[in-house]
């Protein structure tokens, strides 16, 4: 009764198989890793990735107007994940936790697709409303193995995220190193 | 999803598009959960069919009824239909629109007229209008072992907790369905294995009163953050209000849905019941130096002592809280520059006026308020700029919802004498 795949997605027919882990490396050098999980929120998204390995809080940590992380000691502080694959421990704090994630649908401040390693009923029904393609229960903590500007799928439908490497590997945590940077200018 | 007969049906329509909507949103909820199935429900507490402007606007095309929004933001449908009753017994939490002082709280008007007009839609379906964060002291509280699907982080580690009722932290679109269809997926804290503790916190400080149970809840919340702690040791019998304080305080600096007082708590009579077949992961001790830590720790944003608000009712007072402070102004009045407010449910409210606690607390120039309060409603007395609470939750929390005030904790007592000399002069003494 409901469309549930993200507006303009194309569903790869995926055969019906077992997906393993799988590292490549492809003619241009570009290292690409297959993370086989469980789907939350089907449809397929494919963008830039915004890491880290701490939790969110909804309510008084994001402000879903303008899809920003406000929470002043959160690495991300500052950041923007509007389009990008989101990828996070897990929820923490209020139970309005849905609710802002709900709003940034509405207000297109939304992540392309979340990424999360540790459930809760937060980020649960949380992602359900985004309705952003989402995948959890990977065979490795996502928040280690993919790195803010890796280059991410997100197929919700098979379960899987695909990740490729940014190139030249030096400074991929840069907006954690950023956010890092404007603390401590600010000090 | 493992579906019984009854939620195959609701699923497939049989009960009306809107109760077919919200067993379509719970399907998608307890799959990305990894649920396998759903309990039955008939305690709800949530905030269905709450509007804003925001939402007002984001709906206006379709006209922005109250079946709208609740059809498709708290259902998350695509369609709109009409909403029926409520099926389970259901509670509305606090809001941030104060009944008859909004103005005095900069609230728009639009937002006044929405929540008065959100509350008349939501009584005509059956929701008791509680408007408090504390429903089990307005009268809606679950019992042993009941599974309920509520929200609001200080109400949901109370009733887990002190009741042994089951609920996970819930949210605004899986009560609103839980509602209408009785149903929450089986998950987390409804279940027995998911119950027992993971830390053990030996209380070598003697723990007796509001302040202190509240210092103690920031300080274990700080340390195990969302697990269950136990608490073991030096402490007197907690009674409802020092675990209420305990609670909001873990839940805030942790996120903890569920905690055992070894000998209190009613799934904890021995530190062998509060682990059941687990092991404890770590062992924290509260002692003297860790109490003058979470003390100095609550007071670090105060600095200067000329006091001008007092916020009480952090989470909603209770008729004995609001007695208390009544004693304490008898015959008192504020210091000139002081505005003190009390928040509690608006049953407490009432109870309080028929009693005559809040005349004698407004004869001294007090303030009673319900619905929300200072944090939920971004609101302080204008030029307020150092607040005096009893609440380390409320503490945590204000200074950062309304920016620029500075903070003190302490004991009732400390603060009301606060609001009569105007200066603080609390101490850990």
């Amino acid at each position: 009764m409901s469309e549930r795949e993200s507006d303009g997605s194309t569903r790869d027919e995926t055969d019906d198989g077992e997906v393993t882990a799988a590292d490549e490396t492809t003619a241009d050098g570009e290292e690409t890793i297959v993370l086989p999980g469980r789907s939350v929120v089907g449809g397929r998204a494919e963008a830039e990735a915004l890491v880290t390995d701490e939790t969110i809080s909804g309510w008084g940590g994001v402000n879903p107007y303008n899809g920003t992380i406000i929470e002043t000691r959160h690495e991300l502080a500052g950041e923007c994940f509007t389009d990008k694959v989101l990828v996070f421990r897990g929820a923490k704090g209020s139970s309005g936790w849905s609710s802002i994630f709900h709003t940034t649908r509405l207000a297109e401040t939304a992540p392309a697709a979340m990424v999360y390693a540790e459930t809760t009923t937060k980020v649960a029904l949380g992602a359900v409303v985004t309705r952003a393609p989402a995948v959890t229960d990977l065979d490795r903590d996502p928040t280690e193995v993919i790195e803010t500007g890796d280059r991410v799928v997100v197929d919700g439908d098979a379960g899987t995220v695909t990740v490729t490497k940014r190139a030249g590997d030096e400074g991929a945590d840069s907006a954690a190193d950023d956010a890092a940077a404007d603390d401590a200018a600010s000090d | 999803m493992d579906l019984t007969a009854d939620e195959r049906a609701m699923l497939a329509g049989e009960e009306g598009p809107a109760v077919q909507a919200a067993m379509d949103l719970l399907v998608r909820y307890g799959e990305a959960l990894g649920a396998e199935r759903f309990l039955d429900t008939d305690n709800v507490a949530g905030v269905p069919g709450m509007v804003n402007q925001f939402l007002e606007g984001y709906y206006a095309d379709g006209g922005a009824t109250h079946d709208e929004i609740f059809a498709r933001h708290d259902l998350d449908a695509d369609e709109t239909f009409e909403i029926p009753d409520a099926k389970a017994r259901t509670a509305r939490l606090q809001g941030t629109v104060e009944p008859d002082n909004w103005e005095a709280f900069g609230t728009d008007p639009e937002d006044a007229r929405l929540d008065r007009e959100s509350e008349s839609f939501e009584a005509d379906h059956g929701v008791q209008i509680l408007k408090t964060c504390t429903p089990y002291h307005a009268g809606h509280l679950p019992s042993y072992g009941e599974h309920c699907a509520w929200m609001e982080s200080s109400a949901v580690v109370f009733i887990n907790s002190v009741i042994g009722a089951r609920t996970n932290v819930e949210g605004r679109e899986s009560t609103s369905a839980a509602m209408l269809t009785g149903k929450i997926p089986d998950y987390g804290l409804h279940r027995e294995e998911n119950r027992y503790g993971t830390h053990r916190v030996d209380v070598e400080f003697p723990v007796e009163g509001v302040m202190d149970w509240g210092m103690l809840g920031y300080f274990v919340g700080k340390h195990v953050q969302a697990d269950k702690p136990v608490l073991a040791g030096n402490y007197g019998s907690p009674d409802e209000i020092e675990h209420k304080h305990f609670g909001a305080a873990a839940a805030t600096s942790g996120g903890v849905e569920l905690y055992h007082v070894v000998g209190e708590t009613p799934e904890a009579d021995t530190v062998e019941d509060a682990f059941g077949p687990t092991e404890p992961v770590d062992v924290l001790t509260y002692d003297e130096s860790a109490r003058e830590e979470i003390y100095h720790e609550l007071n670090e944003v105060g600095d200067d002592r000329d006091v001008d608000f007092v916020m009480l009712g952090c989470p909603h007072y209770s008729i004995e809280q609001v007695r208390k402070v009544s004693r304490l102004l008898e015959g008192e009045t504020l210091h000139e520059d002081v505005s003190l407010w009390l928040f509690s449910s608006r049953k407490v409210g009432e109870q309080a006026k028929e009693e005559g606690h809040a005349g004698v607390i407004e004869a001294a120039g007090g303030e009673m308020m319900t619905d929300t309060c200072s944090a939920m409603s971004q609101a302080v007395p204008p030029g307020t700029d150092v607040v005096a609470m009893d609440s380390a939750k409320q503490t945590h929390y204000l200074p950062a919802m309304v920016g620029d005030v500075e903070a003190w904790f302490g004991t009732t007592e400390d603060v009301i004498d606060a609001a009569i000399s105007g200066t603080w002069e609390g101490s850990l003494e």
